[in-house]
């Protein structure tokens, strides 16, 4: 295959001595151009997530061995031009120059270019040779330029460029060798020949024809593949229905696989919880294992099913090329309340978890857009109130049908509360986006990549980048929340012992929030649940099966029956409303924080829907009598 | 924004028109003659290749809504009706012909 063979060719002009070794390496390319694959690909599991200090781009590293030596890698955001215009930009901008903060001044830079558009991106390798940085152009997907009919000579390339030049498929692993033979020589040239102004378009055009005609460039045939599929995927008619099965099928599923997998996964985990805690001895300590840290991780561990299924299909989508068109498509649903078709994906997200849902918005480029949608993604009803949800209907809402077989009282209630929350959602982002966070100039430009199949290695790369991340932020949430409200509902001890729950500090809190909820129609045991429910709303269950098993009044009670004795029907429908609307998530809270970089956000947000349910469970307790009559 | 330059030479058989590129049909393929839109907007355009002089085809209009997809530049980009009404085009008729700068 000719694409390997050029593959190892290294070319450059001659080179003056290395000023120094090479240490620190950044990796940069436009979007789309296979640089996060390259970065998987030699840093393999070695790299690490964070943000940028102060701004919410996000910030990968990486070890890459090479030659029997480690070198830092640093994959820059994805961009189009150095001209800090964007803050994906001016990060790059910052990071190349050394004077980012807190990230070294990279010795050299790896320029990676989609070698079957190499016309529109090769003023990009041009800015950046121009900043006298050591540089390596790497054109990937020499493959696909192959298969299609295109070629280009790096020799020449380089020879133009005055910096070596090497083709690659960062996909299948092919012409990496460039790499190391550009790291063994601690290649440090400063480049022969300046490209000229970049700045003036016309200029800049004019070169880059000039420059690629020298190089024996040769563009490929365009993707016939793609422009096929489009055709169906992109149909007036077929489209949308493509969408819906492909939405369907992913709604499906999340639910369909990842509920009983959750359900599996919560077994083994309580199992595992009980058989260990047999093995020590019974009291505080045990306590504070089982009940304490154990069920609080766990209430939180079992959404990981979900999650990961969750992120399987968007990796799936977006891989494949497909997100793209599905943006494209729900573009006027989603412009209707103001967002791009862009927030769509990450929307309906939610519905399984707000968590991945709002990690899931990073595909959103304009920040007022990502912004929004972070704000409401928690109003779409997420997996963790069908607990309290399923537990209220039962316990209130007899079953009758609604539309003969089809739909019955208690799922037509489950719906409507689905709808409530989607409501209050596209409500939310009406008020957002015509005035705070009102849109300014940012056209949506949304570019339609080539399909290409996803690669189990890139899939699973980002499971496991995913996996970690949640399992490391909403663990240590959720576990030091476990640990106060275990402390709380055994403290003040009695000679030693733990007081009856009505003595605990924990009741006290109840009783002292009572005055407020109880308009709601709510008592003092519900007010410990809401109040516990801060941490994740499925707790409440929990908590409310501990309160009234304490309870001696209720203590033979089924807790359906024992809620029945304490709310009345208003009531029911005020708590179901509560959680609705309510905020009750720390490790969304969390990760609305590290999103945003800022407590602004999070704190905003979480006074905005507690005030909403407030005022809705409110409403419900207040008027739903006078019509019930 | 760029001005206009009418007394430019063209290939024989260009239209000297300007038009809206969301005149063009499906297959027609245009050269970007011309932004009305602010500078903030074109720049953020620039960035996927609408650039003055840079040939530009209506490849199809996508399903639901107004947008459109087009080849510029080496790749496809979808853009809204609101953003394409404010870019202008010298069409060209038929397939890709070069316009002589």
């Amino acid at each position: 295959m000719r694409a390997q063979v050029d593959a190892s060719v290294i070319a450059g002009p001659g080179r003056t001595p290395a000023a120094g070794p090479i240490r620190t390496i950044a990796l940069i390319g436009p979007p789309n151009s296979g640089k996060s694959t390259l970065f998987n690909r030699l840093t393999r599991l070695r790299q690490k997530v964070g943000n940028y200090p102060g701004i919410t781009v996000e910030q990968h590293t990486g070890v890459l061995s090479c030659a029997g030596r480690e070198f830092t890698l640093i994959d820059l955001p994805g961009i189009h031009s150095i001209r800090p215009y964007s803050e994906d930009e001016r990060v790059a901008v910052e990071v190349l120059t050394g004077r980012a903060k807190g990230v070294r001044a990279p010795d050299a830079v790896f320029v990676v270019l989609d070698s079957t558009n190499l016309v529109r991106h090769l003023a990009l390798a041009g800015e950046i040779i121009a900043m006298g940085l050591p540089v390596l152009v790497l054109l990937n997907m020499a493959d696909l330029l192959q298969k299609r009919g295109g070629t280009v000579n790096p020799k020449k390339l380089a020879a133009e460029l005055g910096a070596p030049v090497a083709l690659i498929a960062a996909a299948h692993g092919t012409g990496l060798e460039a790499v190391e033979s550009f790291l063994r020589k601690g290649a440090t040239q400063t480049p022969a020949m300046l490209p000229p102004v970049l700045q003036d378009p016309p200029q800049c055009r004019r070169w880059v024809a000039r420059t690629t005609s020298q190089a024996g460039y040769r563009a490929p045939a365009p993707a016939a593949w793609t422009r096929r599929l489009d055709g169906v995927v992109l149909h007036k008619f077929c489209g949308p229905l493509v969408f819906v099965l492909i939405v369907g099928t992913v709604f499906q599923s999340v639910f369909g696989l990842g509920q009983p997998a959750s359900n599996l996964f919560q077994d083994f985990l309580s199992r595992a919880g009980v058989q260990a805690a047999a093995q020590l001895p019974a009291g505080l300590f045990r306590s504070l294992l089982l009940d304490g840290v154990w069920k609080g991780v766990s209430s939180v561990l079992v959404f990981l099913p979900q999650i990961l299924l969750l992120f399987l299909f968007i990796g799936l989508l977006e891989d494949s090329g497909y997100l793209a068109r599905a943006a494209l498509i729900s573009d006027r649903t989603m412009r209707s309340v103001g967002l791009s078709g862009k927030a769509f994906i990450p929307l309906l997200s939610a519905y399984a978890c707000a968590v991945p849902a709002i990690m899931a918005t990073r595909t959103i480029e304009n920040k007022r857009d990502r912004l929004a949608a972070i704000l409401i993604a928690p109003f779409m009803t997420c997996s963790a109130r069908l607990p309290i949800y399923a537990l209220l209907i039962a316990a209130f809402i007899p079953e009758r049908p609604v539309i003969g077989v089809l739909l019955g009282s208690r799922a037509s209630a489950m719906l409507s509360l689905y709808i409530l929350g989607f409501f209050m959602a596209i409500a939310t982002a009406k008020i957002l986006k015509s005035s705070v966070l009102k849109s300014t100039g940012v056209p949506f430009v949304l570019e339609l990549p080539e399909y290409r199949w996803p690669t189990v290695r890139s899939i699973a790369l980002r499971l496991i980048d995913r996996a970690r991340v949640f399992l490391a932020q909403a663990g240590t949430v959720i576990l030091c929340v476990s640990v106060v409200v275990w402390v709380l509902t055994n403290l003040p001890l009695r000679n030693g012992h733990p007081p009856a729950l009505e003595q605990s500090i924990m009741a006290h809190l109840g009783q002292t929030i009572e005055p407020a909820i109880r308009p709601l129609g709510f008592n003092w045991k519900i007010g410990v649940g809401l109040l516990t429910s801060v941490v994740a709303r499925e707790v409440i269950v929990g908590t409310l099966g501990t309160l009234y098993g304490a309870d001696p009044a209720t203590h033979a009670m089924s807790l359906q029956e024992a809620l029945r004795q304490d709310l009345t029907l208003p009531g029911a429908v005020a708590l179901l409303v509560f959680f609705a609307f309510a905020m009750q998530c720390t490790s969304t809270l969390a990760t609305v924080r590290r999103e945003t970089n800022s407590w602004k956000w999070p704190a905003i947000q979480f006074l905005y829907m507690s005030a909403v349910a407030f005022v809705a469970a409110l409403a419900v307790n207040q008027i739903l009598p006078l019509w019930l009559g | 924004m760029a001005i206009m330059d009418r007394n430019r030479q063209f290939a024989p058989g260009c239209e000297i028109t300007r038009f809206a590129l969301t005149d063009l049909r499906p297959g027609d393929t245009g050269v970007i003659g011309g932004f009305t839109l602010p500078n903030e907007t074109q720049e953020a355009l620039a960035r996927f290749g609408f650039i003055l002089d840079t040939e530009i085809t209506l490849v199809r209009r996508a399903p639901m809504g107004d947008a459109s997809v087009y080849a510029v530049d080496g790749s496809e980009v979808a853009l809204r009706a609101e953003t394409a009404r404010g870019i202008l085009v010298w069409r060209l008729p038929g397939g890709p012909k070069r316009a002589l700068a």
